[in-house]
């Protein structure tokens, strides 16, 4: 069920709530978490509500996304109710702000959240330069950005060490947790050898390759190298190396070790949905990620 | 573990794998440099193995194992070259077996059906043609074991997944060690799954023990008891040692009893060949109803190191017994026919392939005392059944009333005891009960519920047990496996039961659909207590 409420206040689409739910059914008792999902109004935001509401399904919550639109326009509150199934299993508060209000998003956000349920907040998009400092950044315990779709993504990437504060986490990292998976256990089998440098490659816009380089830059001694060019990670050890590669749009990878014959494992390109769902699943500090982030910095760019 | 000794190149590796290399013992450790405890993302994926199963034409092979493997390899749990072996007698070339794989996947997984997933792990099937006596076959499974660990890089690891009657077990394990598929070799494992029963009694339970030990030691062998795989079930010990609020009155100053049931609306149509002769008791009790309680009932464990674990269950089990005298507080019924969710059902008497004297009993309860200070005086029913009003597995702790109620008796009237209910399956969660005022001008107090339901808090759908089961063999992780000691303790507890059943009488007839027999209601109302409708 989807209820507009044009052109309104945050205090009737509260009501409005609370009314849905006595009449319709629809429960918001048991939600563990409240997303605030800070987007662009444009087309867009339906993807965004889509990957929102799928991710909801292991976890459900309350979303608000909260849309701005032109700053320009005359300042106006729009909002959106949706519950049931076009909601996955959570509901959604659409809000689109207008004028003026488009830079005050947590003042429209605040009377939303669910007692005493931690926040997490998603910019699918555009982030702010420090999310822990964004008045919407602020509100939460856990904040997601994502430096794919970044202009820059090399440099965003890079500068999330600066901003890091922890709660902080972005897609680029929860895109490789297999890619990691299949490296480290790779190693738990013999040769026991440490590694002595690392080769990452793949397309040079590509932030969760960065990734994958600066992890492995904060874990082993020897140097890590990233270059432009086909999928892959090599690991060198005395005796041979591990690869883990993959064409680029491709959903199978091949695992090649010294000493076990090349094998094949289904490795796509994880969507979004799934990556978020990944974020929701544990909300504190993930300091692995901030070790990968310092890594990047020792990793030697060609 | 108490039962286990040491067995050189097959110790068990721990989860996390940062321990020293498995059969080595004085070599340099290898710590991964990849691993570290604080990077929760990871998953545990198994390192490379194949797994074997006997007896894959079964239901269970069929409905549960093959697609609880699909389920894990689309998680991406699976190694990359995970080999998947069946063994029977069906005249199968290997395309056969993958067809059956393939729909057995289709049907029954839990996670949307993907080709390329399916692909990777379809290059990994075998088939082994043979029956459980011919040593060709057992030749030829070692030869398509080493072939793998050639062509796909298994290692050497084996899991033998023995879905097979008990009574095949003692060929299956002669011909593994005869045909050295069971040696582990350094830097290797060879690890057997076995399904209950485990016995039909203590010394039959000793006996499979000791026959599967022989080729087996007792840290390669994996009981399942699918119930303990189950989130809920682990979930006892997260709401017990997780939280402040339930453990000060977890004790008999504040429980007055427990109720944990198990009842299943299915009839034993077509199930004659296993159950006649066995019955609720070892089919369900021994096993099902006594982990629970141990899970219920057990001290706090120093940590959750599997050996820590085993040990407080072994320990609550040992003081465990049953309440006497025997005919006031065990019951036992048989289901007559009737009426069952509008369809007409008949009786066991008259199921396919019972004997029309058949004194097998369907339904099944005891009262058991656990002799700690925690529990003294604090009676544990159990029972289970067949034929009753609806499928649903609960762990009930009902609460003493209040020592004094500063209201009139016309207040109270409609107060019950306080319960505190962990939902094992359907709608898994916990329900807390306890009494509130009713809206209104008078002071009158009437029983709600508190609910949290699995459902709506977490993940819509939680992994299935042979999922979870699964992994952990693979990844040589004991936990959730009960041990011989277990075993054995369980059938102590209920041998008694068993021979006093097998001495005199016979189960009382229950009509289908209902809660069963009347001596089971009898059986509480003795002590002035009711069986919750669950």
């Amino acid at each position: 069920m989807i209820i507009d409420i044009p052109s309104t206040t945050t205090e009737k689409i509260n009501k409005k709530l609370v009314e849905v739910r006595e009449t319709g059914g629809a429960v918001t008792l048991g939600r563990v978490l409240t997303l605030v999902v800070c987007t662009l109004d444009s087309e867009n935001a339906e993807d965004v509500i889509d990957a929102a509401n799928e991710a909801s399904r292991e976890h459900p919550c309350r979303v608000i996304v909260v849309a701005r639109g032109d700053r320009s326009a005359e300042t106006r509150l729009d909002a959106q109710i949706r519950v049931g199934g076009d909601a996955g299993a959570s509901e959604v508060v659409v809000l689109r702000l207008h004028g003026e209000l488009a830079d005050h998003e947590s003042s429209v956000v605040v009377p939303f959240l669910l007692p005493d349920t931690p926040v997490v907040a998603w910019w699918p998009d555009k982030s702010p330069p420090f999310p822990a400092q964004d008045p919407v950044g602020r509100l939460a315990i856990r904040r997601i950005t994502d430096a794919t779709g970044a202009r820059d993504p090399l440099a965003t990437i890079k500068s999330r060490l600066q901003s890091y504060t922890a709660g902080d986490t972005d897609l680029a990292w929860s895109r490789i947790t297999y890619w990691r998976a299949l490296l480290t256990s790779a190693l738990d089998q013999p040769p026991y050898e440490r590694i002595v440098s690392a080769t990452v490659s793949g397309l040079a816009e590509e932030p969760a390759v960065d990734m994958i380089a600066g992890w492995l830059a904060s874990r082993i001694d020897g140097p890590v190298r990233r270059v432009a060019g086909e999928l892959r990670v090599v690991l060198e050890r005395e005796t041979g190396s591990v690869t883990l590669s993959r064409p680029q749009t491709g959903k199978t990878a091949t695992l090649s070790r010294l000493g076990a014959p090349d094998s094949l494992v289904s490795l796509a390109r994880r969507e979004t949905r799934d990556c978020l769902a990944e974020e929701l699943r544990r909300l504190d500090p993930d300091e692995i990620y901030h070790a990968a982030l310092s890594g990047l910095t020792k990793v030697n760019y060609e | 573990m108490s039962c286990s000794k040491p067995f050189p190149g097959n110790s068990r590796p721990r989860p996390t794998r940062a321990d020293p290399v498995p059969g080595t013992g004085s070599a340099p450790r290898w710590d991964n440099p990849l691993r570290d405890e604080r990077d929760k993302r990871l998953p545990r994926i198994a390192g490379p193995c194949a797994l074997v199963i006997f007896g894959v034409t079964g239901d269970l092979a069929r409905k549960k194992l093959m697609p609880a493997v699909y389920d894990l390899a689309n998680r991406g749990l699976l190694p990359p070259g995970f080999a998947l072996v069946g063994f029977a007698r069906r005249d199968w070339a290997a395309e056969d077996f993958g067809k059956v794989v393939h729909d057995a996947v289709k049907q029954h997984s839990r996670t949307p059906f993907r080709e390329e997933v399916w692909e990777r792990l379809a290059e990994g099937i075998r088939f082994v043609q043979g029956s459980f006596d011919d040593d060709a076959a057992f030749v030829e499974l070692t030869k398509t074991l080493r072939d793998l660990d050639e062509e796909r890089g298994t290692g050497g690891n084996h899991a033998f997944y023995l879905a097979i009657p008990p009574a095949a077990f003692p060929t299956v394990c002669e011909q593994l060690s005869k045909s050295g598929l069971a040696q582990p070799v350094e830097d290797q494992w060879r690890r057997v799954v076995i399904e209950k029963p485990f016995g039909h009694d203590l010394e039959s339970a000793k006996e499979l023990n000791a026959v599967v030990n022989t080729v087996f030691p007792e840290d390669s062998v994996f009981r399942i008891d699918h119930y303990l795989g189950k989130e809920t079930v682990q979930n006892i010990l997260a709401l017990r040692f997780a939280n402040q609020l339930f453990d000060p009155i977890w004790n008999a100053h504040y429980v007055d009893h427990v109720q944990i049931t198990m009842a299943e609306d299915i009839g034993l149509g077509g199930r004659a060949g296993y159950y006649d002769g066995i019955g609720a008791a070892r089919d369900v009790i021994q096993n099902h109803l006594l982990q629970l309680l141990a899970f219920t009932a057990m001290e706090e464990p120093v940590s959750f190191e599997p050996s820590e674990l085993q040990s407080e269950k072994i320990k609550v089990l040992s003081a465990t017994r049953l309440a006497e005298p025997l005919d006031e507080t065990t019951a036992r019924g048989q289901y007559a026919g009737g009426w069952q969710g509008g369809q007409r059902v008949v009786g066991l008497l008259d199921e396919d392939g019972f004997s029309k004297d058949s004194t097998t009993e369907t339904f099944a309860a005891i009262t058991l005392e656990v002799d700690t200070r925690r529990w003294a005086g604090v009676p544990f029913y159990l029972r289970t059944g067949k034929r009753l009003g609806r499928r649903v597995t609960e762990i009930a702790v009902v609460f003493k009333r209040a020592p004094h109620l500063p209201f009139d008796k016309t207040m109270t009237e409609e107060l019950g005891q306080n319960a505190l209910v962990i939902r094992v399956q359907p709608d898994e969660g916990v329900t807390m009960r306890f009494g509130s005022k009713v809206p209104g001008s008078s002071m009158e107090v009437r029983d709600v519920n508190m609910d949290f339901s699995y459902g709506q808090a977490f993940t819509e759908s939680s992994p299935e047990a042979y999922e979870r089961l699964i992994l952990d063999v693979l990844l040589g992780e004991p936990s959730l496996f009960p041990v011989n000691a277990e075993v054995e303790l369980s059938w102590k507890i209920l041998d008694p039961v068993l021979e006093h059943w097998a001495e005199s009488g016979k189960p009382e007839p229950y009509e289908a659909g209902t809660w069963g027999p009347e001596s089971a209601q009898e059986m509480l109302r003795r002590t002035g207590r009711e069986w919750r409708r669950p």
